[in-house]
């Protein structure tokens, strides 16, 4: 796909010189705290009437902060928004409609049991006649080259049409701008170019279009133009067309080198303790990603960092080399030994550790004290935790106390419920918990989101230990100076096909960035 | 005055006691309006409805006869609500029960040895395992919604009962009495008092004690509350959701297959159109009233018995309709549910707070 529109785009496309007809929205200096996070810091950003603008930046930049202040979801500490030359406050979606800000998101908010008419109808202030507004519907619809029948049922349709059904409610309040999150991420490659064609449309009436997406050369082919945002700060503004995806790529995620410290550079690789061949699965559910022939080998004494984006089927993989989704049994290969179709608690005790992306309700439960969630993971793994079917909660106490030394976890009082921890303290606990097995393969997702700088690091200087040690291990993460910093090899993840790892020495950004931007695909479609 | 839930950073440990405590008490105050409303003193309506039936050792063992198959049942039951199915159907899984227990000494009446009881007993304890199992099957298979399935099947057992007391397990010197001859003394259970108390009461304080254990201390009851609360994190732990909702489901139904043939065996002595009033069901307060715990339901399954037993008091002393007890049981579950609210979220009074702009704008 991506490939085709490069080819679209260098043979001139459709998109035209940003429009200068006038100012539509401007942010000046918003700014939105989360406890101790500047999700934004003093944003400024200006949209024209007409023009597609885009919005860049890594997960974590702060796009959606800023785009839910626009949309009165959340209301900015500091700044302020100046709508048509006149300062506004946006307190909540109803006055944002009111102005005329429409926004489709990226998981869609449809009653599957409802008909497209019906949930238009619950969306709009005053929906009137229904017969008078799905006639409206078909009209709109037609017209913008989305056609929808109004009496579908919502749960028969496919993803690409759940989204036209977001896009028409919005088109038929009229909207002066409309706040798209990552359309494409759910449409066929057809899908998203007939979205282009209506998005152009919208334009060409004067309609502003903010445009969020991690796909670089959907960007250059649309936008006129180009914010991004780095660590929730505008870092710069260009004309995308006159970038190259890589040039994008490196405004996104910060061109500066940081202090890399990979610790004793990996010994020469030992023998394989982690092979994926060939591992595919279908996706589950309209938002699961469908995970594409993934080839991997991770050797003892090393770390294997996956890159990616969100939602490009991180999760998936985990659940298939953890044992939660099952497959065929050569596709996870663990220190030889063909698991595929073996539950987690197997793959546990041949030495395996697996640390979830979420904390709290899969990690960890929330309601069980700490002590027993180390039963949780430790139940099967000859940790004398369990004795001819019995619990010993004096040991699972004994475990509790040594992860909570080892590893620094704070908490109020001892062994408290795993809901009443902070965020950092949980994730110390439940990569503590794993790694005091000392394992031989170990597969983390996302070990440090959300924590801080000094937990981070004893959280990031365990895991190299561990591998020096002999263990393989496996991350998986968005945060890009983390990967930089503790992988040996770096492979990258887009939309469920994984690209070849490459030494991280030898790595750069810019090509992380590309590769996410798509190229792992290509790259892996000619392996 | 505007009233809010905020969430506790944990369990708070003295609300779970508390909570059952103030959902009786609302029961309670609610019942003493609702023999107000009915024309009678409120308080001799309580005394009636709570107090009496305790101070006469015919009814205390009355209380218990009717607190045995409850504790049974709501035992089996907190384990499938604790592990999340949502077994609705104990009543037909208590009746389908009686009938496999009750096929030895109807169908073959000369077989009577000192076998005949403990078989009677694995046969009830298995015909509504099996019942259970039909809903368990359709939910782990095609995702079937079980509490329908099971709520569904309660009819068909209770409409086949009917048939075959009716029909061909009528008894043949019965004078065309819709009922089954009676059980043999070899297929009776030993009573115990002066009552119709068998040793059913023991088994059933014996059975919540070991169900008690088994969730505290062994790692299938851990299986069962990770599951319940939080099943991804089970599936993670490598609980397999299946096996243990089909687990739940035969466990719940074999203690009420077993309740249901200690109760025809026992306090019946024979089959009868109806051999249940809806024990199935109350069992379902009991269980939520125990707070899903074994030894909260050998209280919780007392406290639903004596609501039985007062309505009956108040019926027959002072006129009013037996309903009531259903009506008390009804507000009892209702107000432990909400109750259960306080477990987890403080509540917090907020004298009306002068209007943002925001609010404002939004009107």
């Amino acid at each position: 796909m991506t490939d085709v529109l490069t080819r679209r785009h260098k043979a001139g496309g459709a998109r035209s010189e940003r429009p200068t007809t006038g100012n539509l929205l401007h942010a000046r200096g918003l700014t939105r705290r989360f406890g101790d996070i500047l999700a934004n810091d003093r944003v400024d950003l200006g949209l024209n009437k007409g023009e597609i603008h885009a919005l860049l930046g890594e997960n974590g930049a702060g796009k959606s902060t800023l785009v839910k202040m626009f949309y009165g979801a959340l209301e900015p500490d500091g700044g302020e928004i100046v709508w048509q030359g006149k300062p506004v406050v946006i307190d909540n979606p109803a006055s944002a409609r009111a102005l005329g800000i429409g926004m489709v998101f990226q998981h869609f908010s449809l009653f599957e049991a409802l008909t497209v008419v019906e949930n238009i109808a619950l969306a709009l202030p005053d929906p009137g006649n229904m017969k008078a507004l799905a006639a409206r519907i078909t009209d709109v619809s037609n017209d913008y080259g989305l056609p929808l029948n109004p009496q579908d049922v919502v749960a028969d349709l496919p993803v690409g049409i759940r989204q036209r059904i977001e896009i028409v409610r919005c088109l038929l309040q009229e909207p002066q701008l409309i706040i798209m999150d990552e359309p494409t991420s759910v449409l066929t490659p057809q899908e998203a170019d007939r979205l282009f064609l209506t998005l152009q449309r919208l334009a060409g009436e004067g309609c502003a279009v903010l445009y969020i997406s991690h796909r670089l050369e959907e960007v250059q082919r649309i936008c006129h133009h180009a914010t991004i945002l780095r660590h929730g700060k505008v870092v710069s503004e260009c004309d995308p067309s006159l970038e190259t995806a890589s040039s994008l790529a490196s405004m996104m995620v910060g061109s500066e080198v940081v202090g890399v410290n990979h610790g004793a550079m990996a010994p020469e690789p030992g023998p394989v303790r982690l092979k994926l061949s060939a591992l595919g699965a279908p996706a589950a559910t309209p938002f699961a990603t469908r995970l594409n022939n993934i080839d991997l080998e991770v050797h003892s004494g090393e770390i294997v960092a996956i890159a990616g984006v969100a939602g490009n089927g991180q999760g998936e993989l985990f659940d298939a080399i953890s044992g939660e989704m099952r497959v065929d049994p050569g596709m996870v290969v663990l220190d030889g030994a063909p698991c595929g179709n073996r539950d987690v608690t197997w793959r546990r005790r041949r030495n395996a550790a697996f640390v979830p992306e979420e904390r709290l309700g899969h990690g960890a439960v929330p309601g069980l004290k700490l002590s027993g969630n180390i039963v949780l993971t430790r139940h099967g793994t000859g940790d004398g935790l369990v004795g001819s079917g019995f619990v010993s909660s004096a040991r699972a106490a004994e475990l509790e106390q040594k992860v909570k030394t080892t590893y620094d976890v704070r908490m109020s009082h001892d062994d408290p419920e795993a809901r009443s921890l902070s965020g950092g303290n949980l994730q110390k606990f439940v990569v503590g918990r794993e790694l005091d097995r000392n394992p031989g393969v170990l597969v983390v997702n996302q070990p440090t989101w959300g924590v801080d700088a000094g937990a981070a690091a004893l959280i990031r200087q365990a895991l190299i230990d561990l591998a020096r040690s002999g263990s393989a291990v496996l991350v998986i993460s968005q945060d890009l100076d983390e990967i930089f910093e503790i992988a040996d090899r770096i492979a990258v993840i887009s939309r469920g096909h994984l690209s070849v790892p490459e030494d991280a020495r030898s790595m750069t950004r810019e090509r992380v960035g590309i590769l996410m931007a798509g190229g792992a695909e290509k790259k892996a479609g000619r392996a | 005055m505007r009233i809010e839930l905020v969430k506790r950073k944990e369990h708070s440990r003295k609300m779970a006691l508390l909570s059952p405590v103030i959902a009786v008490g609302l029961t309670l105050a609610a019942a003493a309006i609702l023999f107000a409303l009915s024309g009678t003193d409120p308080l001799q309506g309580l005394y009636k409805f709570f107090i009496e039936p305790l101070t006469d050792s015919w009814s205390v063992q009355e209380i218990v006869v009717k607190a045995t198959p409850l504790v049974l049942i709501a035992c089996g039951l907190a384990i499938c609500y604790l592990s999340n199915n949502w077994n609705i159907g104990a009543e037909g899984q208590f009746i389908f029960g009686a009938l496999c227990g009750s096929f030895l000494p109807i169908v073959l009446p000369d077989f009577e040895t000192s076998l005949t009881l403990p078989l009677m007993l694995v046969f009830g304890a298995l015909g509504g395992a099996v019942w259970a199992l039909i809903p368990a099957f359709l939910k782990t298979r095609f995702n079937a919604n079980e509490i329908l399935t099971s709520l569904m099947l309660v009819y068909v057992a209770s409409l086949l009962l009917d048939y075959l007391v009716r029909g061909p397990w009528r008894d043949p010197g019965g004078y065309n009495f819709p009922e089954s001859r009676l059980f043999s003394d070899a297929a009776t259970l030993p009573l115990i008092g002066d009552g119709r108390m068998s040793i059913a009461a023991p088994v059933a304080v014996l059975v919540a004690i070991v169900l008690a254990i088994v969730l505290a201390r062994t790692l299938k009851g851990f299986e069962i509350r990770v599951m319940g609360e939080s099943p991804r994190a089970g599936a993670f732990a490598g609980f397999s959701a299946k096996r243990l909702t089909l687990f739940a489901f035969a466990l719940a139904g074999g203690l009420a297959g077993l309740a249901g043939t200690m109760e025809v065996s026992g306090s019946l002595n024979q089959l009868l159109p109806t051999i249940s009033p809806g024990y199935g069901f109350t069992a379902i307060i009991v269980a939520f009233l125990g707070r899903l715990n074994p030894v909260g339901i050998l209280v919780a399954g007392f406290v639903l018995a004596l609501s039985y037993i007062g309505g009956e008091a108040v019926q027959a002393s002072m006129g009013v309709s037996d309903k009531i007890a259903s009506v008390i049981q009804g507000l009892l579950l209702f107000f432990v549910l909400a109750c259960d609210t306080l477990i987890l979220y403080r509540i917090r009074l907020h004298s009306r707070r002068v209007p943002a702009t925001g609010e404002v704008s939004r009107a």
